[in-house]
């Protein structure tokens, strides 16, 4: 590591949490321990925490408390989301829509449900990453279960025009959930305002601690559990709530949303400034996704002729730390299907790099990174094969 | 525990014999930029021995590093000798490799096999090689147990869980190849994975 202070690029995959909410969770794993289900004094106070956790999620998302379902990841929310609605409406339609970028707890669970008779389409996207709300229009007209489209892309920043996609949900009587697990406490996630039925956050994304997350739901969507057992989030997840990272999520929450527009207006200015100066000062680097229905705090690219982990590695190595969807960095060496549905050809997609930005990061950090990136670039391109052979 | 060993990642950032050959004796390329990973061997030949051996690598940390120790690990071998390192030695000599990267080492020694090929067969000398082994069994519409994802193209992995993936072979259903008795017929399985 060099001397110089870490610059964290990651925040979507993993992000500090907040003094104010860690000051909330921590007094709740000793001295104000307690089962809210009990009739004792402890487990009445867990309840009122609860309670009050459940109210601050909801207001992020414009919602009443009776709507938060507490879950422990946005995995879990996923799940529960596309396999509980389609489950619950087998009845009207055996067909579930989806877009073609969806999260893989999304992806994976449709395959599942396609291996159970249902039929799934996926809608496919522009090379924005942008789903056409004339494509769900024309897909509705067969009838779902379940529409699920991810408000805004983790991997290419791309935010959906969710509030035509759940229009158009809402016209033909069909339910729309829509992953928020990247947009909260970025961008509006205000569901009366969006019309989106049901939606997936997750704390970790908006200051919150890890192991705790919602499905938040409206009333009237049939929705089956996945876990069985006690009377806990109205029946549709058993298992006892982990409080003190709720009532962590729930201070979160509030700040997030209190603090949403100054956010989104100092990381926007940051992340302009990446996709504006990197592929001018390195050649052959391409913004992906769209460059201004965005999240706020998300720039990404590929970098052409060589693959992201390489590059990653050296910036680590540098203290930056970033992210890439390139096949060799995930565990599953898979290239991304969001770039590769968008259209970018296997190569490219290989030379992959996300940065998402949080509060720890400057202006500065831009031509910092820039800075450290271009020798990197030049050195894994004199490596590669076919950097050469374009150039011949 | 970082990813990589200490000498996966010396051999990544400062990778040794990288370039190219004017006028090699034989050139050897394997993958391709949309499997994910591509490499290309050059090989300089003097008295049935690999006087130099030079390289050019796409991919990850792990290819350039398996790249560039098999480069090291051939310079100064003799063809047969060459023809000989494994991949198992390759990951050995890098002080191991995580599991989903043993691929990679697959590719750098067949990517130094195939610049050997190359020059005997423009030397007029060769023997072909024997192809690295293919499974044959029927993966077409085959999903993993796991997760539900197509595995035709992945097998033995699963590429979206990274489950590692056998047959059984007495009932021929796909299983985690970490298990010691297939869940769906009970026959015991040898578990090649359990040694580490």
């Amino acid at each position: 590591m060099s001397e110089s202070r870490e610059i964290y690029l990651d925040h979507i995959a993993a992000s500090p949490v907040r003094k104010e909410a860690f000051d909330a969770m921590i007094p709740l794993l000793e001295e104000g321990f307690g089962n809210p289900q009990s009739v004792t004094t402890r487990g009445q106070r867990a309840a009122e925490v609860l309670a009050e956790a459940r109210e601050q999620v909801a207001s992020l998302v414009g919602m009443t408390a009776n709507d938060v379902i507490f879950t422990a990841t946005g995995s879990e929310a996923n799940n529960l989301a596309l396999k509980g609605i389609a489950r619950g409406r087998a009845n009207k339609s055996n067909r579930i829509i989806i877009s073609a970028i969806e999260h893989i707890s999304i992806m994976t669970p449709a395959k599942t449900l396609e291996k159970e008779g249902f039929e799934v389409v996926a809608l496919p996207v522009d090379s924005f990453g942008s789903v056409d709300p004339g494509d769900l229009k024309k897909a509705l007209e067969g009838g779902a279960a379940v529409v699920s489209v991810i408000h805004a892309s983790t991997e290419v920043g791309t935010v959906q025009p969710v509030v035509e996609l759940a229009a158009l949900c809402r016209e033909a009587g069909v339910p729309f959930h829509t992953d928020s697990w990247g947009a909260a406490g970025m961008i509006e996630t205000d569901m009366t305002k969006i019309g989106a039925g049901a939606m997936t956050i997750a704390a970790q994304n908006f200051g919150g601690p890890p192991g705790a997350a919602s499905l938040i739901i409206g009333k009237g969507f049939p929705l089956r559990p996945m876990i069985q057992g006690g009377v806990q989030e109205r029946g549709l997840r058993a298992g006892q709530e982990n409080i003190p990272a709720i009532a962590a999520m729930g201070v979160a929450a509030s700040l997030a949303l209190a603090e949403l527009n100054d956010r989104a207006a100092r990381l926007t200015r940051i992340r302009d400034a990446f996709i504006e100066r990197l592929p001018a000062a390195i050649p052959d680097v391409i913004a992906t996704g769209h460059p201004e229905k965005r999240l706020p705090g998300h720039a990404s690219f590929c970098v052409k002729y060589i693959e992201g982990e390489g590059l990653l590695l050296f910036l680590d190595n540098k203290g930056i730390m970033a992210a890439s969807g390139s096949a060799c960095t995930s565990k599953a060496l898979k290239g991304s299907h969001v770039l590769e549905t968008m259209g970018y050809d296997a190569a490219t997609a290989q030379g992959s790099i996300v940065f998402t930005l949080g509060d720890s990061n400057e202006l500065s950090d831009v031509d910092t990174v820039i800075e450290e990136m271009k020798p990197v670039v030049s050195r894994l391109r004199e490596m590669s094969p076919i950097y050469n052979r374009d150039k011949k | 525990m970082p990813m990589y060993s200490d000498k996966v990642m010396d051999h990544f950032m400062r990778p040794r014999n990288v370039g190219e050959i004017k006028d090699a004796d034989g050139i050897g390329e394997i993958g391709n930029p949309t499997c994910g990973d591509m490499m290309t061997f050059m090989i300089t030949v003097k008295d049935d021995r690999l006087a130099d051996v030079k390289f050019k690598t796409f991919g990850c940390g792990a290819a350039i590093a398996v790249s560039s120790m098999v480069s090291e690990m051939a310079t100064g071998k003799t063809l047969d000798e060459a023809m000989k390192i494994t991949n198992e030695m390759v990951a050995k000599e890098l002080g191991g490799l995580p599991k989903n990267k043993m691929h990679c080492s697959n590719l750098g020694a067949d990517a130094l096999h195939a610049a050997i090929e190359d020059y005997r067969k423009r030397k007029g000398t060769g023997e072909p090689a024997p192809k690295p082994h293919a499974h044959e069994s029927e993966l077409h519409g085959q999903t993993c147990p796991y997760c539900d994802s197509d595995i035709e193209d992945s097998y033995p992995f699963c590429a979206s869980c990274k489950t590692k993936l056998s047959d059984c072979p007495e009932c021929g259903k796909i299983v985690s190849s970490s298990l010691s008795e297939c869940p769906h017929c009970g026959c015991i399985l040898d578990g090649e994975e359990k040694k580490d």
